[in-house]
């Protein structure tokens, strides 16, 4: 006779869950608010995410680190802490951008602010778990939002831009399962931690490195769509720029924080078994990825494209910083995103500002290098501002970018990989010439005379959130430390 | 006021800021009175520094990223101090001089950004700071070139950043693992210049480490292969872009070589000195024979202004107290009459619109008072007696002769060389009838730009005559530092090598 199954609340510890329970419940709010009355403005729930991830904000820094709960599926490290914070940051950043002069399409849906909250509640399972499947569930749950956000643009080539993420996205979700059903087979089990016990113990039986080898390379494509590394990054710069401009700047972090936890969890697992070549792989494909991309960002005619390529780029570079398998490496990823998040959104930030409503500047681009020519006369706020975004994420000091450029390469040459290291630098230098292009086209060039003006989207909201950004990007020399040393921190203590 | 360096730092940081509300009929006058203060500020630093005093004074350590080893932290010896002075002096000559018009204010606020990354580089002590400062400084000379130069200036200007960004990346990685290396000796991580000088690296590492701070410094000055960026950044740089250019962003590459790779690789600058000392000297001649051919004024000065930057390298790698000594006197003097004749360049140009050196010719005759600052920024240039120029080239050849007779003879050659270039420029454009209509009418130096040039040319006789007071502390900091080195290198050759002065090691 089966026995009644008996579960103490007590042990499910529901607090773990409690982060995402909130950002659930605030997309319901938001749509039920939309029920009784769907006159009201975007503001209104504009403002309403920002509350939601407040306290999702505060629920999370309330979280005790090293805790499973919910029959340990949901597992609370300093890793799943910290990418939550930065999650959540970057969000509250990007909401406030919807609040322009103009109107449009997607925002006067709510429905888009409550994709929003299911999203982040998707990328928060996926980092606070070591579960295969619950991160499945939360790739896909966050991947499904993110393409309908994207889609509600509204413009021929943001459909376009989904459809594209969407195939991408589920060819990686294929790869992923198929990845885990190996993982399944090889080792009976789903949780990474019981998986590396038992692959740790099973390491040198002849005939099992074919299988872990392509269990390995499944996730690892998985990842690579994920994470846009060469040679699965060929949607990114479409995606980037059918997407609106924030939210390219969006998906250029966080998306990619989160899938960086999961490859620190299932790759650092694989390194550590002393499986090299999946650090080798690893590494190449972050050298190919970052040369590549900057080759590419090189001959880019818009600005939106050159920085997609350009975060590709970045996300090669920090890439590398996984293969070293050491604190320093992993704090390293941290650290580059969280700096790099400021710079970059602002970029994008400001490109949005400089978005027409409905015409395209030229036939083919929304943001060609041409429209920011001679920005200096036409808002020299506005070019100042967009020039020390460049030269952070060309890595000119002191500004954010460089101290996570630093950082990456001082743990490169500490796990003595000085090439490597080297590799890095000459990038940068290569990556200073496109971000040079448009300081020259900025302050060096007239301005073209056809073009009436471009900051037609600029708001207080909009100026607040840019200010915020410059900021961040200026002062980065002063509030490095604090930040190195809470990740340095929670990092160690969950034991990457 | 111990914190001076901090001042002198951020003042014209600071002024900068506040000179985007200045009026931009005013900001002319607001540029020149900061500059002044500037100056002035470092004029009290030489007079409060103890002269007998050869390590680091007026320190300040304020640690900003104690996790990973940055801190802020300056300090001056009689190596930098000078330099420091040259710095702020030919930057507010430079703005007194200055002739452009055209966004007046933006030109200020530029420049007196770009006068606190140089100050910076001179006076940081910690390899992050300096570094800061270092690529910091490539940004407003990009503005400067790219926005008032010639009609290739972006060109010049992109040219320009990318050599320099790309070779400092590399040193950037040199830097990273000295503090490797130092964390894995110590267990602690620094970025301090003076606590690396205490570390004893092998032959190898050291060999590694020289080449990659090489290409970081050698780009800057410019070394031989690597001097391509700088026909095309003087040639579309404005004046003033020019002279600060060549009067101190150049000194950095030197200054870089004496403040890190002598002391911190004293067995590989040894090694290091024949490649060295044939690179400057193709530099040297070469050069010079380059600037022969030139149709252009300004092109003239240029090249022969990178000629002259091989002697000062030719001396740090001398390994003498004379020879680098020598070259840190050259680094002043190159500064001020480079940054002179590039000024001269300057007010022709104003007055013609053109530099082709056939377009002159008996412009004594119209223009004395040009003519003769001209002739004596010349002869200082190349380097006569009871100028300036002199006793640097001097103890530079005197210091190098320890070291290769043939190759100071060789060396010895470019003064010569210089001669004859420049004897030509000005034979053909100064003396014989005036031979161009338009040249008849030009009008002789206005009041500003004679009192911008007088005091150079005061300055450039009097340490001419009497360089005492400048080399005294220079050569001071420059025996410790041999006598630190000599302590310091492994090898026997590098012992033998780095002379150390006899009277010094008695002292101490």
């Amino acid at each position: 006779m089966l026995q009644p199954i008996n579960v103490s609340l007590e042990s499910l510890n529901l607090i773990t869950l409690a982060p995402m329970l909130i950002t659930i419940a605030g997309g319901l709010i938001i749509l039920i608010i939309d029920l009784f009355n769907n006159k009201l403005d975007k503001s209104l729930y504009v403002m309403l995410t920002v509350l939601m991830l407040f306290i999702d904000f505060g629920a999370v820094l309330g979280l005790t680190v090293n805790e499973r709960g919910f029959f340990d599926v949901m597992l609370i490290d300093g890793v799943s802490i910290i990418s939550q914070l930065m999650v959540i940051g970057a969000s509250m950043i990007f909401v406030p951008l919807a609040l322009t002069s103009k109107r449009f399409h997607e925002y006067s849906y709510p429905e888009f602010f409550a994709l929003f909250l299911f999203m982040i509640a998707g990328f928060q399972f996926m980092v606070a778990t070591d579960n295969l499947i619950l991160i499945f569930v939360g790739i896909e749950t966050a991947s499904l939002a993110l393409y309908t956000l994207i889609a509600l643009h509204n413009r021929s080539n943001s459909y376009e831009a989904a459809v594209k993420y969407f195939t991408m996205g589920a060819l990686a979700a294929g790869f992923f399962a198929m990845g885990s059903a190996v993982v399944y087979a090889l080792t009976g089990s789903i949780e990474l931690y019981k998986v590396a016990e038992v692959l740790a113990g099973r390491i040198n039986e002849t005939g099992l490195m074919i299988s872990i080898f392509g269990s390995s390379v499944l996730l690892l494509v998985a990842f690579a769509f994920k994470l846009s590394l060469f040679p699965f990054h060929t949607w990114a710069p479409d995606v980037y720029e059918g997407a609106s401009a924030p939210l390219a700047g969006y998906m250029s972090v966080v998306p990619k924080i989160a899938a960086f936890v999961v490859s620190i969890r299932i790759f650092g697992m694989y390194i550590d078994l002393g499986v090299e070549w999946v650090r080798w792989i690893i590494i190449i494909l972050a050298v190919l990825t970052m040369t590549l991309a900057n080759i590419m960002a090189l001959v880019q005619a818009d600005v939106k494209r050159m920085l997609a390529y350009s975060s590709i780029s970045h996300a090669g570079f920090i890439m590398a910083a996984m293969a070293f398998d050491t604190t320093e490496g992993n704090t390293a990823i941290f650290l580059y995103y969280a700096l790099f998040m400021f710079t970059n959104l602002g970029a994008f930030a400001m490109l949005w500002i400089s978005r027409h409503k409905k015409r395209r500047f030229n036939a083919r681009y929304d943001h060609p290098y041409e429209k920011f020519s001679g920005l200096i006369k036409i808002m020299p706020m506005g070019a100042v501002i967009m020039a020390l975004f460049m030269l952070s994420l060309a890595g000119v000091p002191p500004f954010s970018v460089f101290w996570g450029k630093i950082y990456v390469m001082q743990a490169a040459v500490n796990a003595g990989y000085i090439w490597l290291a080297i590799i890095m630098g000459l990038n940068s230098a290569i990556a200073a010439y496109y971000y040079l292009k448009l300081v020259v086209y900025m302050f060096l060039k007239d301005p073209i005379k056809d073009v009436d003006t471009v900051y037609y989207n600029i708001s207080k909201p909009l100026m607040a959130i840019i200010g915020l950004a410059t900021i961040a990007t200026v002062a980065a020399i002063f509030y490095v430390q604090p930040l190195v040393s809470y990740f340095y921190y929670m990092i160690s203590a969950s034991g990457y | 006021m111990e914190n001076i360096l901090s001042i002198l730092v951020f003042f014209p940081a600071v002024a900068g800021l506040l000179g985007f509300v200045i009026d931009k009929e005013s900001a002319r006058a607001y540029g020149i009175t900061v500059a002044t203060i500037e100056f002035l500020l470092s004029l009290w630093l030489w007079f409060s520094f103890d002269m007998s005093n050869a390590g680091m004074q007026f320190v300040e350590v304020i640690p900003l990223i104690p996790d990973i080893g940055v801190n802020y932290y300056l300090g001056v010896d009689g190596i930098s101090l000078f330099i420091l002075i040259m710095t702020t002096l030919m930057t507010l000559i430079g703005m007194t001089s200055m002739s452009i018009t055209t966004n007046i204010k933006n030109m200020i606020v530029t420049l007196l950004f770009l006068e606190m990354t140089m100050v910076g580089v001179f006076v940081a002590l910690d390899a992050i700071i300096f570094y800061l400062f270092w690529e910091l400084s490539l940004v407003p000379m990009l503005y400067i070139i790219g926005a008032w130069g010639g009609p290739l200036r972006v060109y010049a200007s992109i040219k320009f950043f990318l050599y320099t960004f790309t070779g400092s990346l590399i040193m950037l990685v040199g830097m990273l693992f000295v503090a490797y290396v130092y964390h894995n000796l110590t267990g602690v991580w620094s970025f301090a210049i003076t606590d690396w000088y205490a570390l004893v690296l092998p032959v190898n590492y050291q060999l590694w480490l020289f080449a990659a701070f090489f290409i970081g410094f050698a780009i800057k000055v410019p070394m031989f292969p690597f001097h391509t960026w700088i026909p095309y950044a003087h040639g579309q740089a404005p004046t003033i872009g020019s002279v600060i250019l060549a009067a101190v962003l150049l000194k950095m590459g030197t200054y870089g070589f004496v403040r890190f790779s002598l002391p911190m690789f004293p067995d590989a600058s040894v090694m290091a000195i024949t490649p060295v000392a044939v690179l400057s000297l193709i530099m040297i001649i070469y050069t010079a024979m380059v600037a022969y051919s030139q149709k252009d004024m300004k092109q003239v000065i240029a090249y022969s202004s990178v000629s002259h930057m091989g002697i000062i390298m030719l001396g740090i790698f001398a390994m003498n107290a004379e020879g680098i000594s020598g070259s840190v006197f050259q680094m002043l003097s190159h500064g001020i009459v480079s940054g002179a004749l590039f000024m001269l360049v300057g007010v022709i140009y104003d007055r013609r619109h053109t530099k082709l050196l056939s377009e002159f010719g008996g412009l004594a005759a119209v223009m004395p008072k040009y003519a003769v600052i001209f002739g004596i920024m010349l002869m200082a240039a190349v380097g006569l007696p009871l100028t300036m120029g002199f006793p640097g080239e001097f103890l530079v050849l005197l210091g190098f002769y320890q070291v290769s007779p043939i190759m100071t003879i060789l060396g010895g050659t470019s003064i010569i060389l210089g001669a004859v270039y420049m004897l030509r420029i000005y034979k053909q454009s100064f003396f014989g009838p005036v031979t161009k209509e338009e040249n008849k009418v030009l009008s002789d130096l206005n009041n500003k730009e004679t009192w911008s040039l007088v005091p150079l040319v005061l300055i450039v006789v009097w340490l001419g005559v009497y360089p005492k007071p400048v080399l005294e502390p220079i050569d001071n900091s420059v025996k410790a530092m041999l006598n630190f080195m000599d302590g310091k290198a492994i090898t026997q050759e590098a012992k033998d090598m780095i002379k150390v002065s006899t009277s010094n090691k008695e002292v101490n």
